[in-house]
């Protein structure tokens, strides 16, 4: 090969190398624990909890923010951890699935799971749980869906529909939505009364 | 995935420095970004965190009106007491959107950003796309269309906009503030996105290194009488297929001011104005079937469609009358 095509091919090899960017220090606070690890930017939430701290509780679905098996509570608000960076969180509070037990005893939302048997596979059910559990937080907020009539919620028990619409970035390939919303259902009823 | 580098900015100044290195975004929320990036469509070299700027309070201004940081996420501007009470249209347009997961991240700002889901742009195995490789070509446009648009497109792009907040907005003749290099400037929402023209590339006028900053209201005279409709293939977590937010302004009995605007039909919201002339200075009792649905057919007057989307014709000119029978508070009717 002559000498110019040569450095022709090492000049678009150079070009195309990612550039090198180090891991960076961070703290996650993940269910009152502090975590100091060193990811690169680019490593997503999903994947430092995940592939890094081995919390594996947390589940990748689609890794594109459509399935919701990867939801988690930052600051008690429920996001998609595949759709977002693990630096962007330094020092923010995060729940995963993990971390929703009191002293050994499941939460009422993962009881009421078992008890109307919501799910088959159980693969997207951490992220049901911990979105539902953000749901409940939401409700008692009074924090309008898209179904909401008025300024606010109604106080008061929580519709089907009102649910399913709320709950509809948790997929479920099993088909156990019936089950699903009558857990959730369950428990906001529970809360409410 | 190419590595990414990090920064955090620590006020607005901080941010614009930082994105003078060429091949950096801004990052708020993350959600359209990051999901473009895993496809290797966004390939940013530097990332600066504008998530915790201090700009995300929403507030009435002294003349009346809101003011909306561009860091507000779509949750908390679509349950914001304000929000909800003085701009419905704007909440339900955004509840329309997504899934909690996702406004709980999304901001305003990366709202007004977001990039269309043409699937031959989202998917880079098509190889033809102006928009991702200016030039290229586009193989939507003999493609499968259905997704695509109605109105304004251009030989090189028939790709449309899909965010439902910016329709809402455009209805409500928002104003969006932008700061960079050169200083501060506002852009009217009309002119803050692009038809595609010749350079499909640019969504939007915003220039390199430029940051939104905040979305401004003027006093609505539309929330007594205004509807967000959005028609989809599922009930929730779909972008629309045709979407139209309509706000009707009356003195008594009659029309006195309207705004008709249409979403999913083109590459930015599209301002249906002889629609709104239809019926500008209307009684509400002169509503009826025949005057919609002339209003209906104004809308989309001048619609080029493709075979797999010519039902958007249809289809927007019944959902215009539909939004305009909701937002009079008439019911029944063909829809």
């Amino acid at each position: 090969m002559p000498d110019d095509d040569q450095s022709l091919l090492e000049r678009r090899a150079d070009s195309a190398a990612p550039p090198h960017v180090p891991p960076q220090p961070l703290v996650l606070r993940i269910n009152g624990a502090e975590h100091r690890l060193a990811v690169e930017p680019r490593v997503t939430l999903l994947d430092a909890l995940r592939e890094v701290l081995h919390l594996t509780g947390t589940k990748k679905g689609c890794d594109r923010g459509q399935c919701g098996a990867c939801t988690v509570l930052v600051d008690g608000q429920r996001i998609n951890a595949c759709l977002t960076l693990a630096v962007m969180h330094d020092g923010r509070e995060i729940t995963t699935v993990e971390g929703l037990a009191r002293e050994g005893e499941p939460h009422p939302m993962q009881q009421a799971f078992m008890d109307c048997d919501a799910f088959q596979c159980g693969y997207c059910t951490p992220g049901q749980v911990c979105s539902a559990v953000a749901l409940l937080d939401e409700v008692k907020a009074r924090q309008a869906s898209m179904l909401t009539e008025g300024d606010q919620l109604a106080p008061g028990a929580l519709s089907e529909d009102e649910i399913r619409e709320r709950m509809s970035g948790n997929l479920c390939r099993c088909g156990a939505y019936p089950n699903i919303v009558k857990a959730i259902h369950h428990v906001v009823l529970r809360q409410a009364s | 995935m190419q590595s990414i580098s990090y920064e955090r900015a620590r006020d607005v100044d901080h941010a614009i420095e930082l994105a003078r290195q060429p091949g950096t975004k801004f990052i708020g929320g993350g959600t359209n970004l990051l999901d473009l990036y895993k496809s290797g469509i966004e390939r940013p070299l530097l990332l600066v965190d504008v998530s915790r700027l201090a700009l995300a309070g929403i507030e009435e201004l002294a003349g009346g009106g809101l003011r909306i940081g561009a860091m507000a996420t779509n949750t908390a501007v679509a349950t914001h007491p304000l929000v909800r009470r003085h701009y419905r249209l704007l909440s339900d347009a955004l509840l329309n959107g997504a899934t909690t997961q996702l406004r709980n991240m999304a901001t305003v700002g990366g709202n007004l950003l977001q990039r269309t889901r043409c699937y031959y742009f989202t998917d880079p195995a098509f190889s033809h796309c102006n928009k991702r490789e200016p030039g290229s070509g586009c193989d939507a446009i003999d493609g499968h269309q259905r997704i695509h648009a109605i109105l304004g497109a251009s030989p090189d792009c028939i790709a449309t906009n899909p965010s439902d907040m910016s329709v809402a907005l455009a209805a409500l003749d928002a104003v969006v503030h932008l700061q960079g290099p050169d200083g501060a400037r506002q852009v009217p929402i009309h002119d803050f996105h692009r038809l595609p023209e010749d350079r499909p590339q640019d969504d939007t006028v915003i220039k390199p290194g430029e940051l939104i900053t905040a979305v401004e209201l003027p006093p609505s005279p539309f929330a007594q009488h205004a509807h967000y409709l959005k028609v989809r293939d599922r009930a929730s977590y779909a972008f629309a297929l045709v979407s139209v937010a309509v706000g009707l302004a009356l003195d008594g009995d009659v029309v006195r001011d309207l705004r008709i605007v249409l979403g999913g039909v083109a590459h930015k919201p599209w301002r249906a104005t002889a629609a709104e002339d239809a019926l500008r200075g209307q009684a509400l009792s002169a509503l009826d079937d025949a005057l919609l649905d002339k209003a209906g057919a104004a809308a989309v007057s001048g619609a080029r469609p493709y075979p797999h989307n010519a039902f958007k014709v249809a289809l927007a000119q019944r959902a215009v009358a539909r939004a305009l029978r909701t937002a009079a508070g008439m019911t029944g009717g063909a829809a």
